[in-house]
């Protein structure tokens, strides 16, 4: 594995071998795991070590970026100069910025250092993959389901040097389960990742997820239309990740981000609070952005009302010098930047929902619903508006018809065309907010929902 | 490449597997990007490893290393070993291999210009040129444009005999002009969206795209659809130009047709599919206009999904999926062909880079044009009241592959054979054989154009390819459109 000493000596190499005003290596370094299973059996399971320099150079302006998974001295010269020539021929930039120091990248304290980094992570083997793998299809047998997901575990390191003196460095293992149980016309879904092994409770998902595939057999169509619906965690996640591209300074001045004209304005109902928090403690990932900042905490929605978007730096200056400097809050590098150069900029990537003052468990809202809609899961969500940000996508894995306080069957899937800011206005109820995944959206930390209005608009056949 | 793919497979036979493979990946890459008259983005990059695949005691298990070393290659395939006896532990039955002849090849994609010959500031000097162009309409708030090249050169020998050596270029290009006012943001693209246009070529395909010359009119549009009515709800006649209709097929005919979603295989993550097993031969999946087939051939084009051998050695063929509106095939794998009863794999393997694992992928899933000689306006003109839908804006389909919904970015009323007026936000939405039966004109060979879809995911862990899918404009009758709106 890639460790941070051994980045450091490949970055004086490549100080050595470039001419460029300024350098900057970016390291990442993983050993990943994946054993994947389908009808209760294995069979896919992939093992893999990779590492990766990516070289910035620059010239008065002008930056280029080369990548090389190789370190002999011929590929780094190769990258090196690949990186010097794309970077040689462009006009300057005027918005470009010198490398940040370390005293400049660090000045917001070092982020979230608490560990990441887990052996047990690390400690786990093939054989202990299958066993767990075994566990889970033994699961389905007793309810006489077929299984499919995957156990995953990785542990990586990655890192940020420049020839302003950066150095920052973070490693991190993780640690994820996905399972799906498939009866003859139904299914049921869960998935949890940690970046501590033990966090993960395979048996508890496994039987959750069987007991939604049970429930939800003999599915029943009904007919789409506008419900009160409880989204589980990860479909919350998977909806409201295609807003947060938005939240950027770059998207304000590119005139793409439904942003546009409503921050310091009631988008959402008084009960949304949202921030991004990399030192969150449900949270993983880098402390750093791509320049090597120190990502810091940013409130970006505080009781419906959106107060700011994060910033690279370089955005942050053009940001000042804008049109709309009075009319986007607080503008200052806030550590969300991608590495350069990049079109986007910038963006929040460790969301974390404000938990309400009442919180109610999936089982309280389904307890006071009269009639609903429970999702354990959304699919294929793409954005068909982006300034009034509907999206659309399907359910899947567990849809439930819920009357008169319970759960009363399965129903076919529907597909939802669903303004995020109506549907963020239209919160009544909040589970405490939790770490959750799903497959469309980042992680973050965030609540189950019950939400009025949900707009379904077609139904499928399953 | 060819002693360090040996090394691995002798250190996998060794230890007592019953199959092994190992693929040595070269991939080279130049990505550049521009945005409102500066470089977006500059960048290459390089990957190269060794992936080794093997079946022991009946299991797969899969290793990769970027470390050639012989130490380091060695200790990748004693660690496929190890992973595919942990597989056994949790298997129904042994892996079965379909029998494929050892195949001893070298193969280059036909290319006039290497694309890695072409100078960045000749690459730039296009992207800045035609973004230039965007701009000069007022209206235009954002301009973006792209070019990619990509080289992979791949040495794959199997414990069966077989030693091929492929190398394959792609080449993309393609830009958005957008148009933010009021409350809406509209946008066009060419000559698709979403990276626009890629084949597996070399830099001749940006010459003859004609980057520059349509990038004025795209723009215009997209600052006229600020003017334009929204697209009505209700039941209509659409005409689909060919990049839409290419990722209908990718999505409603390409997925579907996976023997591995079939099977079960892509249950927890891609899904599976409504194409059943006994629909094999019986189900009319369309009008009897329909004919598609997946061909990887060069033959077929210069696809995405050309190449003269897939990931484990099987030779690229072509597939008859649908004929004459009626379901006759499946893509398949050595693993997977004896589910169907085939005596040989379909030659559908790929995998994105040395440390992923092949699965089965579309190759080039092509609607075959029209017999009878006709151009997108005669098709138009043979349309007394329709929309004709342009570019697609976003795309969903659930998990079995049924219900689909798709948005364009821009439409045309089509009233007594003519465009009458713009309409904009168009979508369109149904079930995928309703669909498809519900196709009654496609055009000529002239309108056909084999489009490339260069972010296809799949799999767990994620692997991204391109595919092809060759398309013509056609058109279907009695199709929901506007339900992206409804309720809105």
């Amino acid at each position: 594995m890639l460790t941070k000493e051994k980045a450091a000596d490949i970055f004086d190499r490549i100080r050595r071998f470039s001419s460029a005003d300024e350098v900057e290596a970016i390291f990442t370094g993983s050993r990943f795991a994946l054993t994947r299973f389908a009808n209760n059996a294995i069979h896919q399971n992939v093992e893999e070590e990779n590492s990766i320099v990516s070289i910035r150079t620059n010239f008065a302006g002008r930056t280029a970026r080369a990548t090389t998974n190789q370190f002999d001295g011929e590929s780094l010269q190769r990258a090196i100069t690949a990186s010097e020539n794309l970077a040689r021929v462009q006009t300057p930039d005027p918005d470009l910025l010198p490398m940040p120091t370390s005293e400049e990248a660090n000045a917001a304290g070092e982020g979230a250092r608490a560990t990441r980094f887990f052996s047990q992570t690390v400690a786990i083997t093939p054989a202990d993959r299958a066993e767990v793998v075994e566990g889970i299809v033994s699961v389905a047998g007793k309810h006489k389901l077929a299984t499919a997901g995957i156990y995953s575990t990785s542990e990586s390191g990655e890192g940020i040097f420049n020839s302003r003196g950066l150095a920052n460095w973070h490693r991190q293992t993780l640690a994820e389960v996905s399972i799906t149980m498939l009866a003859d016309d139904s299914s049921g879904w869960q998935k949890l990742n940690s970046p501590d092994v033990s966090n993960l409770d395979s048996i508890r998902l496994a039987e959750t997820a069987a007991q939604k595939a049970v429930e939800s057999a003999h599915p029943r169509e009904i007919a789409p239309g506008k419900y009160r619906v409880i989204l589980e965690p990860a479909a919350v996640l998977d909806m409201v990740g295609f807003m947060f591209w938005d939240y950027s300074g770059v998207a304000i001045l590119d005139q793409r981000s439904f942003l546009n004209d409503r921050i310091g304005t009631q988008v959402f109902g008084e009960n949304i609070n949202i921030s991004d928090d990399a030192a969150h403690p449900l949270q993983a990932g880098s402390p750093f952005d791509g320049e090597g900042m120190t990502r810091q905490r940013v409130q970006l929605v505080e009781n419906g009302v959106v107060k700011r978007v994060v910033y690279a730096r370089a955005t942050a200056r053009k940001m000042k010098n804008s049109e709309y400097a009075g009319k986007v809050g607080l503008i200052e590098p806030t550590g969300h930047g991608f590495p350069l150069p990049n079109e986007v900029g910038e963006m929040p990537l460790n969301i974390v929902f404000g938990g309400p003052e009442n919180p109610q468990s999936v089982e309280q809202m389904v307890a006071s619903t009269e009639r609903g809609v429970l999702v354990t899961r959304l699919w294929y969500i793409r954005e068909v508006d982006p300034y009034e940000k509907i999206v659309t996508g399907m359910t899947r894995d567990g849809t439930f018809l819920v009357e008169d306080g319970k759960i009363q069957r399965g129903l076919r899937n529907f597909r939802f065309n669903q303004s995020l800011i109506s549907m963020l206005s239209n919160v009544d109820t909040m589970s405490a907010p939790v770490r959750a995944c799903g497959e469309e959206s980042f992680d973050m930390v965030t609540p189950a929902m019950k939400v009025k209005e949900f707009n379904f608009t077609e139904a499928t056949k399953f | 490449m060819k002693t360090v793919a040996h090394q691995a497979l002798d250190a996998a036979s060794v230890r007592g597997v019953t199959y092994a493979d190992a693929r040595v990946v070269a991939i080279r890459n130049r990505s550049l990007t521009t945005k409102n008259g500066r470089v977006g983005h500059a960048s290459e990059s390089e990957s190269l490893g060794i992936g080794v695949r093997v079946i022991a005691d009946g299991a797969w298990g899969f290793a990769a290393s970027a470390d050639l070393s012989r130490a380091a290659v060695e200790a990748a395939a004693a660690r496929a070993v190890e992973i595919a006896r942990a597989s056994a532990r949790v298997k129904r039955e042994d892996v079965r291999l379909a029998p494929e002849p050892a195949a001893v090849a070298e193969w280059t994609t036909p290319y006039k210009v290497d694309p890695f010959t072409t100078s960045v500031e000749q690459n730039l000097d296009l992207l800045l040129k035609v973004d230039a162009e965007m701009r000069a309409c007022p209206g235009v708030t954002l301009a973006e444009t792209g070019m990619n090249f990509q080289r992979e050169e791949s040495w794959f020998l199997s414990s069966e005999g077989a030693r091929i050596h492929q190398t394959k270029y792609s080449t993309g290009a393609g830009y958005t002009a957008y148009a933010f006012a009021g409350s809406e943001i509209q946008k066009r693209s060419y000559p698709s969206s979403f990276g626009g246009q890629w084949q597996n070529r070399g830099y001749e395909l940006i010459k003859e795209m004609k980057l520059v010359e349509n990038a004025r009119r795209v723009a215009e549009e997209a600052v006229a659809l600020h003017r334009a009515e929204q697209c009505p709800e209700g039941v209509a006649t659409i005409i689909l130009d060919g990049s839409q209709l290419g990722l209908q097929i990718h999505e409603s005919i390409g997925h579907p047709i996976e023997l591995d979603r079939v099977l079960g295989m892509e249950a927890n993550f891609a899904g599976t599919s409504f194409l059943t097993l006994e629909k094999l031969g019986n189900l009319r999946y369309g009008s009897e206009l329909v004919n598609v087939v997946a061909d990887a051939r060069q033959e077929h084009g210069p696809g995405l999904g050309t190449f003269a051998y897939d990931d484990e050695g099987v030779a690229a063929q072509s597939t008859p999926i649908i004929t004459n509106g009626r379901f006759t095939g499946y893509l398949s794998s050595r693993e997977t062909a004896h589910a169907i009863g085939a005596v040989r794999s379909g030659g559908t393997l790929r995998a994105e880079s040395w440390n992923r694992l092949p699965m089965i992928r579309m190759t080039n899933v092509s609607i075959l044009p029209g017999e009878k000689p006709m151009t997108l306006d005669q098709l138009i003109a043979a349309t007394d009241d329709g929309i004709y839908m342009e570019t697609n804006k976003s795309w969903s389909i659930d998990d079995k592959r049924y219900n689909f919904q798709f948005g364009c970015e821009i439409a045309w009323e089509i009233k007594h054979g003519k465009r009458v007026r713009m309409l904009k936000n168009p979508s369109y939405s149904g079930i995928t054989t309703e669909f498809w039966n519900s196709m009654d004109a496609i055009c000529s060979r002239d309108e056909w154009t084999l489009w490339g879809t260069p972010n296809c995911g799949k799999g767990q862990p994620q692997q991204v390819v391109g595919t092809g899918h060759g398309a013509s404009p056609a058109r279907f009758r009695n199709i929901r459109v506007g339900s992206a709106y409804q309720g809105s």
